[in-house]
């Protein structure tokens, strides 16, 4: 563990790390000519499976896998890599593309060889402006120097690469989600089958890779998969970016072999928990996984371990820490409240379920909670996303797996919180204060009854 | 929502940048994300008659277009002001304190999330994670300035830094400039790391 040595950040440090020159001064851009010039595209999936390299989007599918599943009979293939980091508390890629671009582009470069692709979307957020303009340039950069374009390093192969800007939808990092806000649609996920491999982007065989897992390809090219099998847990292999952020005095975004704690991310890296408090609890990979409580700390962050937990699985390893004056009420009004704006709006169980939820968590903190929507809550739950089968995709899981988490594990708080916190009803409508005030008002008039819009109603940008 | 204009909406320069990204795609509705996203960086909002006519280059119906924009929660279609700023509300913010930054915000402003000052020159909206949770809570401008971590007197230096207006979209990308992160943050940055 303390000879590991970084891979996917070793060139953050260095100054102007995202112009090609310092990059190919490193040694970059080998791997690619190794793998374009010296093997054929079979070769270098069977080394990219070899290397049980799992995707680092969330999912963790192997990635060697998902290239084998292309039919081999096809004429044209699409790369579309995801770049839409919407998952709360993640910005892994978002260095990995600012810091180190051209380490990323390799990467696409070998993939899309493997995979014959000859066009490359990158679906960047559009909250990532700065990774944008670097990309831009990068890619520019690339063409000029012949990485990309036509006929790349003689071998006949061809490769564009187009950075295609989101609009602020977190759905779009769901990969059918992606494509269809690629092809120019809202982004709703596709029911699946047929997958991407068979049917993706403009109905052709598509293959939809996390930027980290692209970022990994060139090294593994490189040193071969038997030195990433060497780092990691079992069916966990290779390096990973793990954040951290949240009560902790250094939020950081740290690469480490796969299966460290949480406890050591928070004590080694981070820099201990803030103002000297105790930790109450950590989300493992974006909030879409669920929380771990302060003694299930040192369960290892990886593919199979983390799922002991209840929780959904390792997601982004992006670590939410949380102190101990955090409410379990906040942290499900804040879930709620992100998983019912974030909702397409496809499926009705999610849909109205994710809105449903936040109204209830709104109220529970504003303290007209009572015991039983615990109770059904947690049947809601059990009822929405992939897992019982009733969405298209998994956003609903994600949003019911930190309901479902700290009913298993802080139940006892949320009791307590609304036996102790009962207030008056906050919202009074008109009729409402007409009656206390001892005015006689018509009921039926429906003007009187309009309550007025919570906040968040209000957010439109052209409601003034 | 009436067609009033005779003359086109969008400029010969506009439409220019639109059909320069056809050859991208295989089919043309494919550019109406990066048409939208053209329209709205030159007007600051996506009005109908643009939609109309961003449908007609794409040879798709104004309801496509529509029907994509009205998705993303990122287009508005009266303009908004000259720098758009977003504070993060997602858990790694809240915790640290985003909610409370935003109502600062919106209170010192004068303003509720989403709405424009009186004199044009910042949109305030809140923002389910913006990708910087190294800076929670944090807050972003439209033209790629990082703020963070806020508390109260620095989301006031923010706020008169981003009233100065946008700042020029290649800055950082120099060579000479050194590490790849925007200026205003460094100066307005006391990350501890």
């Amino acid at each position: 563990m303390a000879q590991f040595e970084p891979v996917l950040t070793r060139h953050f440090a260095v100054p102007d790390g995202h112009l090609l020159k310092t990059y190919e001064s490193k040694g970059g851009y080998q791997a690619a000519r190794k793998a374009i010039t010296e093997m054929d595209p079979d070769k270098v999936v069977q080394i990219v499976k070899d290397s049980e390299l799992r995707g680092r989007g969330g999912a963790g599918f192997p990635t060697g896998l998902k290239w084998s599943f292309l039919p081999k009979d096809r004429k044209e293939t699409f790369m579309c890599v995801n770049g839409d980091e919407s998952e709360p508390a993640t910005f892994n890629n978002r260095q990995l593309i600012e810091l180190d671009p051209h380490q990323f582009i390799e990467g696409m470069l070998i993939s899309c060889f493997a995979t014959k692709a000859s066009t490359a979307y990158v679906y960047l957020r559009f909250e990532y402006i700065h990774a944008f303009r670097i990309m831009e340039t990068a890619i520019a950069e690339a063409r000029e120097a012949g990485h990309l374009g036509k006929n790349i390093y003689g071998s006949g192969f061809d490769l564009e690469i187009y950075c295609h800007r989101g609009a602020g939808a977190y759905i779009c990092g769901e990969e059918t989600g992606l494509i269809e806000s690629l092809e120019g649609k809202r982004g709703w996920p596709r029911i699946k089958p047929p997958f991407p491999a068979i049917e993706g982007a403009f109905r052709k065989p598509t293959v939809v890779n996390n930027v980290e897992t692209l970022a990994c390809v060139p090294h593994i090219i490189e040193r071969g998969a038997d030195w990433f099998k060497s780092i990691g847990t079992p069916k966990s292999y290779g390096p990973k970016l793990y954040c951290v952020s949240g009560h902790v005095n250094k939020q950081v975004c740290i690469e480490l072999p796969l299966g460290v704690t949480t406890r050591e991310l928070i004590e080694e890296h981070a820099g201990g928990v803030w103002k000297g408090r105790k930790l109450k609890a950590t989300v493992p990979g974006g909030i879409s996984m669920g929380v771990m409580s302060a003694d299930e700390q040192d369960v290892k962050l990886d593919f199979e371990d983390i799922k002991k937990t209840g929780c959904l699985g390792l997601g982004t390893a992006a670590v939410t820490v949380m102190d101990d004056q955090t409410s379990m009420v906040d942290y499900l009004y804040n879930t709620s409240r992100f998983f019912a704006h974030e909702s397409c709006g496809q499926c009705t169980p999610c849909r109205e379920g994710t809105t449903w939820m936040y109204k209830t968590f709104k109220r529970i903190k504003a303290g007209g909670g009572r015991l039983e929507d615990l109770d059904v809550l947690g049947q809601m739950a059990e009822n929405m996303g992939l897992t019982p089968g009733t969405t298209i995709c998994g956003l609903a899981d994600g949003a019911a797996w930190p309901i479902k988490n700290v009913l298993a594990k802080f139940r006892p708080e949320l009791e307590e919180y609304i036996r102790t916190h009962q207030a008056p009803r906050p919202i009074v409508s008109p009729l409402q204060k007409a009656i206390a005030a001892g005015i006689s008002a018509d009921p039926t008039n429906t003007a009187l009854q309009i309550v007025p819009s919570p906040q968040a109603a209000l957010r439109s940008p052209h409601a003034s | 929502m009436a067609a009033e204009a005779t003359t086109p909406m969008l400029t010969p320069a506009i439409r220019e940048k639109i059909l320069a990204y056809i050859p991208r795609y295989p089919s043309k509705r494919a550019v109406t994300l990066p048409a939208l996203h053209i329209v709205h960086e030159y007007l600051r909002c996506v009005p109908y008659q643009a939609m109309v006519e961003i449908a007609e280059l794409l040879e798709i119906t104004a309801a496509e277009v529509h029907d994509t924009m009205s998705f993303y929660g990122f287009f508005p279609q009266a303009p908004i002001g000259d720098v758009r700023v977003w504070i993060c509300r997602s858990l790694s913010c809240m915790i640290t304190g985003g909610d409370e930054m935003l109502e600062y915000a919106c209170k010192k402003l004068g303003v509720r999330s989403g709405q424009t000052t009186p004199d044009g020159k910042l949109t305030v909206e809140f923002a389910e994670c913006l990708g910087i949770c190294d800076y929670a809570p944090a807050a972003l401008a439209d033209d790629g300035r990082i703020f963070g971590p806020l508390t109260p007197e620095k989301v006031d230096a923010m706020l008169e830094e981003l009233k100065k207006g946008p700042v020029d979209p290649s800055h950082g990308l120099n060579p000479s400039s050194g590490a790849a992160k925007p200026s205003t943050s460094e100066v307005l940055n006391s990350k501890p790391n």
